[in-house]
């Protein structure tokens, strides 16, 4: 009986400290609460205590500066810990029950896709900060991660160029889920339209966690051979890259040889690599840490500060919260209120000078128009700027390269005030 | 490797230049000294075009000078100094860096990061500076230096280097090297005009399996876009034909060589995961649902002796990190596991639903508490050099050198167990108190006390494992989740409590999943080795070893 009376010490003891956390959380009234959904236990806790701990810094340097309104704003965090169910349950008691103004949240679509019914019934405000695979545009969503056409595309584009080497075959390759699905449907049909034969191009897909890399890598050496230069766009995600470049530099594949160029792999990514081997393969981002811009400087010096750890980096997700914090804070501001829906009217057109060193502005499709960089992996884990484009780039929720969503327009302004439509709602 | 000579040629361009290149030696003209700053100027030019023609000229000019130049840009280390545009070689040195001549090497003072500019090199302009350089060294004084020029040569091949390259070897007394030229020439040849000079090629180069040398071949037996042959000699052809029927049969018993190969080497990691667990749950029956943990703390047990070593040591001695690692986390896992043997296991044996649902809570504590002390991401745990790279076996299947450690490294491990087993005292205990507690209680033998060691000793090797799981893998706190499947896996497939069916499991598991994969693909192959598992067990419940006897009946 030894062991029950232990569990239930236990248990009493965990009741006692959530009992505890939950009496601090309504200590405080008329302040402004951003919720934060991001999962800080499970799997995806790798990437997203990063984005809990952004959001934390953005609120604090808020605070600093006199609040919102004449208000404190205050954080209320909760751990979905890698659940997509859980996800949805999360977010409807910050809503719900705790009374968030905003949530900043969410990594994998999947749990995008989880809390979006929960947001819509609500009328909730969820700002998403990841690069998704598009084909979506929801009336409570903010998506300040880059589309396909901000990001993939341009990278399979400078690949094709002189700059980029002149590839002719493609190896896709990617973990076995939607945004790596609909990201390559949307390449093999951009890629054909620009003449590449289905043969040229090469799709495979991994489980979640692949960690024996050495039959794909040694297939992608054989497809190469075939005297054509050929590159790899890669949308593996999370803990397979580690393994996967490892695989990749022991079997000597160069990036003169055989560029891969990632869209899930930042620096934050290449903490957990030694870059030594890697040098030369590629990421596309619409933010590096290495951009030269006066913002990016004082916000590395802060985050290092606030995390007390001089060694830490910033990345593209981190960028997207800085944003959409930003122009969430603007928005309010203009508004006067943290009302939903004056504040999504207050989003539209609104500016802020991202990282990146551009004017990123929102647009009526809840998206924003954001630069695109390509940058090549350097030995001590940061990325050389290699190639960037002039201007910022609109998103496209709907892609044109798949016929079913060409037909698709979101336009959350009058007269569409539609996501997904063929024709406008008033006219 | 298989960089494209299309591409090379697609800039008839860079072709003269190399012809320059050839000829500059000839006109030493006091017009150059000026050409090669205008050159090397070039070099910072924010157009990709510019930088491109500004490499090619440095070569063509066969300035001396222009070796250094572009060899710190090939590093990514060359900069232009913003106060007098003035290239220089720039070391980071914590927030400083320290500038230097990139020629001459001579010291040039310190720098802050707002005082220089980087010259920005991407993929294609380190190829086109790859190639310039290597045609300099190809008659170096170095060895070495000659060794990469050839490999150069052979990865981008041109006819006007056939010259050069015959010179060269007429010159070589490398035996090795001179076979390697050989190949280089031939593939030179490939591309001469003359019809002979390129069946002259062919014939050396039928002995060859090299991926370069594969991809020139077969590009002679194709077609354009427009139906027409790239080589216009039916002849030629013909033999390219008949050579690359033959490389490919060779190469395809290469390639089941090396799926084998792929096989052992996946079969090892799953057996290094498991061996700890053969223990654990095999030989004690306890269902250790935090065994990936012990992994887990083996893995970062390493990093932290690798981040040690990195501030304690000399650099030179940072290579033996991972030999003084294995006996930390042995150490380190071992007494977690006693800890959880007398803190928690004891209390539960014979009573499998609860230990499974107590292993398991555990399991989650630990990877929380490393999550609060190490942090979410990734740790990146160094290859030391003798586990980096790879050797090639005829240029299709490539042995890496941190997988062929490891699979030596895991029969250490099982056979070091074994050992253990069969000839000492503790051995001798432990598998007389699996067979019967009872017994060995009565013949005086302390139970308690090895229950306690034979779970820490499961458990060290656990950690042990996660010392080698570390070169190939994630150090990350979910670094457990992904192999306790897979052990399980192996235990159950190769029969509870035997170390040979351990051994033979993960082996067949390995190869039957890496000759899967190339048909079905990563995802389908897996779901197929878990149905073949399922229905081997419903034919042999007990796994392919089963144990017999009173031990088996329990």
């Amino acid at each position: 009986m030894f062991s029950y009376k232990k569990v239930a010490l236990l248990a009493a003891g965990a009741l006692i400290c959530v009992g505890v956390a939950a009496g601090s959380a309504q200590a405080k009234k008329d302040t402004i609460k951003v919720g934060v959904l991001h999962s800080l236990s499970g799997t995806m806790a790798i990437s997203e205590v990063t984005l809990k701990d952004t959001v934390l810094m953005m609120i604090d340097d808020l605070n600093r500066n006199g609040g919102l309104l004449g208000r404190e704003v205050e954080a209320v965090v909760v751990d979905p810990a890698s659940d997509w169910p859980l996800f949805a349950e999360k977010a409807r008691e910050l809503v719900e029950q705790k009374k968030v103004d905003v949530v900043f949240g969410c990594w994998t679509s999947v749990s995008r896709k989880s809390v979006l019914p929960v947001f819509e019934e609500l009328n909730g405000l969820l700002f998403y900060p990841v690069q998704y695979e598009g084909e979506e545009s929801s009336r409570n969503v903010f998506y300040t991660g880059a589309a396909p056409n901000q990001q993939a595309i341009p990278a399979v584009e400078y690949l094709m160029g002189e700059e980029g080497g002149e590839a002719e075959r493609w190896v896709l390759l990617g973990t076995d889920y939607v945004y790596p699905r609909t990201t390559n449907k949307i390449l093999r049909a951009f890629l054909r339209k620009k003449g590449v034969k289905s043969s040229d191009i090469m799709e495979e897909y991994t489980p979640f966690g692949h960690s024996d890399w050495q039959t794909i890598v040694s297939r992608v050496k054989k497809f190469a051979n075939a005297g054509k230069r050929t590159a790899v766009v890669s949308t593996i995600n999370g803990d397979a890259n580690v393994p996967f470049y490892k695989e990749l530099a022991n079997q000597g594949i160069s990036a003169e040889d055989i560029p891969v160029v990632a869209f899930s792999v930042g620096e934050e990514e290449l903490s957990g690599i030694d870059t030594s081997n890697l040098v030369g393969h590629l990421a596309s981002w619409n933010y590096f840490m290495s951009v030269d811009s006066a913002e990016n400087e004082s916000f590395i010096k802060s985050w290092q500060k606030f995390i007390k750890n001089k060694k830490r980096v910033t990345n593209d997700p981190m960028e997207a919260h800085y944003i959409g914090f930003k122009m969430w804070a603007q928005a309010v501001r203009q508004a006067g209120s943290t009302d939903v829906d004056a504040v999504r009217q207050a989003m539209y057109g609104q500016e802020v000078r991202s990282l990146s060193g551009y004017d990123v502005v929102m647009n009526t499709n809840h998206h924003l128009s954001k630069p695109v960089m390509i940058g090549e992996i350097t030995s001590d884990g940061q990325f050389d700027i290699v190639w960037q484009t002039d201007e910022t780039i609109k998103a496209d929720a709907w892609s044109p390269f798949i016929p079913e969503s060409a037909k698709l327009t979101a336009d959350w302004s009058y007269p569409w005030v539609c996501g997904n439509c063929t024709k406008p709602k008033f006219n | 490797m298989m960089r494209n000579y299309r591409n090379y040629f697609s800039r008839p361009a860079s072709a003269l230049l190399l012809l320059l290149a050839m000829a500059a030696p000839l006109q030493a003209s006091p017009s150059e000294a000026v050409s090669f700053e205008v050159a090397a100027a070039g070099l910072a030019s924010s157009s990709y075009s510019d930088r491109m023609e500004a490499i090619n000229a440095l070569g063509a000019l066969g300035d001396p000078r222009a070796s250094g130049l572009l060899g710190s840009m090939l590093e990514s280390r060359l900069y232009r100094r913003v106060s007098d545009d003035r290239l220089v070689d720039a070391r980071r040195e914590g927030s400083v860096y320290l500038l230097s001549d990139p020629s001459t090497g001579e010291p040039l003072g310190e720098a802050g990061s707002r005082d220089i500019r980087k010259i920005m090199v991407n993929n294609s302009l380190r190829g086109a500076i790859r190639a310039v350089l290597s045609r300099m060294d190809l008659f170096s004084e170095d060895l070495e230096r000659r060794r990469t020029a050839v490999e150069a040569a052979t990865g981008y091949p041109s006819s006007e280097m056939a010259d050069s390259l015959a010179q060269a070897l007429a010159n070589e007394d490398d035996t090795d090297l001179k076979a390697a030229m050989e190949i280089a020439l031939a593939t030179s040849r490939l591309l001469s005009t003359d019809a002979a000079m390129r069946l002259a090629g062919l014939e050396t180069l039928s002995k060859t399996t090299s991926s370069e040398v594969r991809t020139m071949v077969s590009r002679l037996t194709e077609t354009d876009a427009d139906g027409e042959f790239y080589e216009p000699d039916p002849r030629v052809r013909g033999v390219a034909a008949s050579i690359m029927a033959d490389m490919e049969a060779r190469m395809r018993m290469l390639e089941n060589v090396g799926k084998l190969y792929q096989g052992l080497s996946l079969g090892s990691v799953l057996l290094i995961a498991a061996v700890g667990l053969a223990i654990t749950f095999g030989v004690m029956g306890v269902i250790n649902m935090a065994h990936g943990e012990m992994i887990m703390l083996g893995a970062y047990s390493t990093f932290v002796v690798q981040e040690l070593f990195r501030d304690y040591l000399p650099a030179d001695l940072f290579h033996l990190y991972l030999p003084v690692a294995v006996p930390v986390a042995f150490l380190v896992t071992g007494l977690v596991g006693v800890a959880l043997e007398r803190g928690i296991i004891r209390f539960l044996y014979g009573r499998p639903l609860e230990t499974l649902l107590a292993t398991w809570g555990v399991s989650l504590v630990l990877q929380q508490a490393v999550r609060t002390v190490f942090g979410a991401p990734n740790r990146a745990v160094e290859n030391p050099f003798w586990m980096t790279g790879g050797f090639e076996l005829a240029g299709v299947v490539t042995l890496t050198w941190n997988r062929l450690v490891v699979i030596a490294f895991a029969l250490a491990v099982l056979a070091a167990l074994g050992l253990l087993l069969r000839y000492t005292a503790l051995g001798l205990q432990m598998r007389a108190v699996t067979q019967n507690r009872e017994m060995a209680s009565a013949m005086g033998i302390k139970t308690g006390r090895v229950d306690y060691l034979t779970f820490g000793l499961g458990s060290a090797i656990a950690g042990v494992a996660g010392v080698a799981l570390s070169q190939v893998g994630n150090v990350s706190p979910n670094l457990g989740q992904s192999y306790i499947i897979d052990s399980f896996m192996v235990v159950v497939f190769g029969g509870v409590g035997s170390l040979w069916g351990t051994l033979t499991g993960a082996m067949s598991l390995g190869v039957i999943n890496k000759f899967l994969e190339p048909v079905a693909g990563a995802v389908l192959g897996k779901i197929l080795v878990l149905v073949f598992i399922i229905i081997f067990i419903q034919r042999r419940p007990r796994g392919l070893f089963a144990m017999s006897g009173r031990a088996a009946e329990d």
